[in-house]
């Protein structure tokens, strides 16, 4: 099958993959400021998507459309046992009406929450009715939550005059491939004009509706996100290409997630044996496919059924029979809402001001280091002041707040001359649990440390004797020195600090990268 | 002339809307074919509707009991590999087990 709307579009590959990288951030630079700038506000208080709201504001999801249309071979809709933690998949399947009252019950209790997503279990539009009975009733009863939801895109095409009707801003499109030979290798079969297709022909109807549906919810203003799933050996490189082409077409972020494959999950992937990426293979596609769209590395791929803030799980709080027993004044919630958004959004506004302040600064500073080699002699090749180093930050509300061994993620930010950059997010298992149940902390701690076996330093509240020297054996320098402080000083401080040691002179101590 | 949903059946609601005679229902432990209604879609579809949706190889049967998605049609996994990975599997557990009642 042809597939025209992606074949005109794709630049001839080759060339190494930084070449193909050089073009899509020059691409995506292209953009208008004006552009940039509304995109920012749009998404700016959404807690998926903007790094320092999702401190503030909370999302939730509700799991009305259990039916889905195609098989990718990372998921098993057999599975959903009380460990899982994977997105999609979700315990409790709700009514329309139950997912309404649900929603206001948790917005009138949680004045943050700005964001309602349907997403999985199964795809929202291989359910429209149920789907969009939970969208009409809310963009009436609750003007003041954003609406959006997750699909595999198979449907969207043929949705997007009911979809672009409702109070609906960010569609989510999972995109793993636009080629269909790649595209046979994740996804068996699709459920299409009533029938089953498979493999190859699968593949190709797929992609073609994907790509037609990212053009037509752009065309219409509706933000587009593209998630994709990293499979080494089967998208790995392809996905560079994958971002490139949704970026040109209007998607306004591209989040690539690992897969997730055990044997236990009775996945296609699990059961072959197909290995996830490593968290450095992760971190180096990100890097790879991020342009100048970096929002979204704190994504922590949540359970579907997540109720509060991200990392913190309130659904219980909000079971259907807790949620039947409450009255609800939404109108008197709505005006809550209002008051705490305004106070968020002021108090974002001032942390934003401080940190442009601080960056500035900073930037003077390091410039004022090297300022007078490069004044003296103006023609000698520039040295760079001092090489990036990664960290990884136990941190709480944008603060170095955590005890190492109760630290269930990591921000990992890269410090360098132009500042603290937040790059990504490794999970964890807290290893010490604060009684005598740490029967498994040997080996949890063994892990944790694999997980940072990338990064040079480990910044967290406290740590105890016994990791500290694991992680200084590893190679990792623990810093328990700036506890309480926000994140990007702490961060800065050390490299700083680094920096004055000689730690960094590009000559020395590559060690990490080799 | 009737399909019939066994206990495979994963719940997981895929068939239910699109059988054009409603036959379908949600029931425990697991969904259900109203024999009375179900025609196999003779007539409205050249396939059973509920079978080319179907993620679940065996669960839904004709009258013979044949599955109309049989082993390996849809997952891929062929049988005997998925039979290793669950014994893999069950070995592990049993491990995990002795180590926990360890201490
Ligand atoms: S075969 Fe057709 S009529 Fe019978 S239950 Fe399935 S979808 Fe309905
Ligand atoms: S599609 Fe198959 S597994 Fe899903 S509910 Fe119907 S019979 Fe059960």
């Amino acid at each position: 099958m042809d597939l025209p709307v992606i074949a005109s579009s794709v630049a001839p590959s080759g060339g190494c993959a930084a070449g193909i990288c050089a073009n899509s951030i020059s691409q995506t630079g292209g953009h208008s400021e004006d552009l940039t700038e509304a995109l920012r506000a749009r998404v700016e208080d959404h807690p998926c998507y903007s790094e320092d709201a999702h401190h503030y504001f909370a999302r939730m999801h509700v799991a009305v459309a259990p039916a889905c249309n195609i098989q990718c071979h990372y998921c098993n809709r057999k599975y959903d046992c009380a460990n899982e933690s994977r997105p999609g998949v979700v315990s409790e399947l709700l009514t329309p009406e139950q997912a309404v009252r649900k929603t206001l019950a948790v917005a009138a209790a949680i004045p943050q929450m700005s964001v309602l997503g349907i997403a999985g279990p199964g795809d929202p539009l291989a359910n429209p009715e149920r789907t969009f009975a939970t969208f009409r009733e809310l963009a009436l009863k609750a003007p003041d939550i954003k609406l959006c939801l997750s699909t595999n895109g198979l449907m969207l095409p043929a949705h997007i005059d009911e979809l672009a009707k409702h109070n609906i801003d960010h569609v989510t499109i999972t995109i793993n491939c636009v080629d269909p030979d790649v595209g046979a290798q994740i996804y068996p079969w699709i459920f299409w004009q009533h029938r089953r297709v498979l493999g190859r022909e699968a593949a190709a109807i797929l992609i073609g509706e994907q790509q037609k549906g990212l053009e037509m919810l752009v065309a219409r203003g509706i933000l587009v996100k593209v998630n994709s799933v990293l499979i080494p050996g089967v998208n790995d490189r392809h996905l560079v290409e994958v971002s490139k082409i949704v970026k040109a077409k209007g998607a306004f972020l591209h989040n690539v997630m690992p897969l997730i494959a055990e044997p236990e999950h009775g996945t296609f992937y699990g059961v072959i044996g197909q290995r996830s990426p490593t968290p450095a293979e992760l971190q180096a596609l990100q890097d790879a496919c991020a342009g100048d769209m970096n929002m979204m590395r704190h994504c922590r791929q949540c359970r579907a059924d997540a109720v509060g803030l991200l990392g913190e799980d309130r659904g219980a709080e909000f079971s259907l029979d807790k949620i039947a027993a409450m009255t609800i004044d939404y109108q008197a919630a709505m005006a809550l809402r209002a008051d705490v958004r305004a106070q968020i959004k002021a108090e974002l506004q001032s942390k934003r001001d401080q940190a442009a302040e601080q960056a500035l600064k900073q930037a003077e500073q390091a410039r004022a280091a090297v300022a007078p080699q490069l004044l003296e002699f103006p023609i000698r090749p520039v040295q760079p002041a001092g090489r990036p180093v990664l960290m990884a930050v136990a941190a709480k509300n944008g603060v170095v707040a955590v005890h190492f061994g109760h630290a269930r993620e990591f921000l990992l930010y890269q410090a360098s001359e132009a500042g603290a950059r937040l790059v990504g997010h490794r999970k964890a298992d807290a290893y010490c649990a604060g009684d005598d149940s740490c029967g498994d902390g040997e080996t949890l701690l063994g892990r944790t440390i694999k997980v940072l076996e990338d990064c040079e330093v480990v910044l967290c509240a406290r740590i105890g004797i016994e990791p500290w020297g694991r992680l200084e054996a590893a190679g990792i320098q623990p810093n328990g020195e700036h506890a309480m402080e926000p994140i990007a000083e702490a961060v800065m401080a050390v490299w700083q600090e680094m920096l004055a040691a000689g730690k960094l002179d590009p000559g020395r101590a590559e060690a990490k990268r080799a | 002339m009737a399909l019939e949903i066994i206990e495979s059946c994963v719940n997981c609601w895929a068939c239910l809307p699109l059988c054009p005679h409603q036959a379908i229902f949600a029931a425990q432990p697991h969904f259900l074919i109203d024999s009375e209604k179900c025609t196999e879609c003779s007539g409205d579809f050249r396939a059973a509707q509920c079978a080319s949706i179907c993620p679940i190889e065996g669960a839904i049967v004709d009258e013979l009991g044949e599955a109309l998605n049989p082993p390996g049609s849809l997952t891929g996994i062929p049988p005997d590999r998925w039979a290793a990975a669950r014994a893999e599997i069950a070995a592990r557990q049993v491990v995990n087990k002795w180590s926990i009642s360890g201490h």
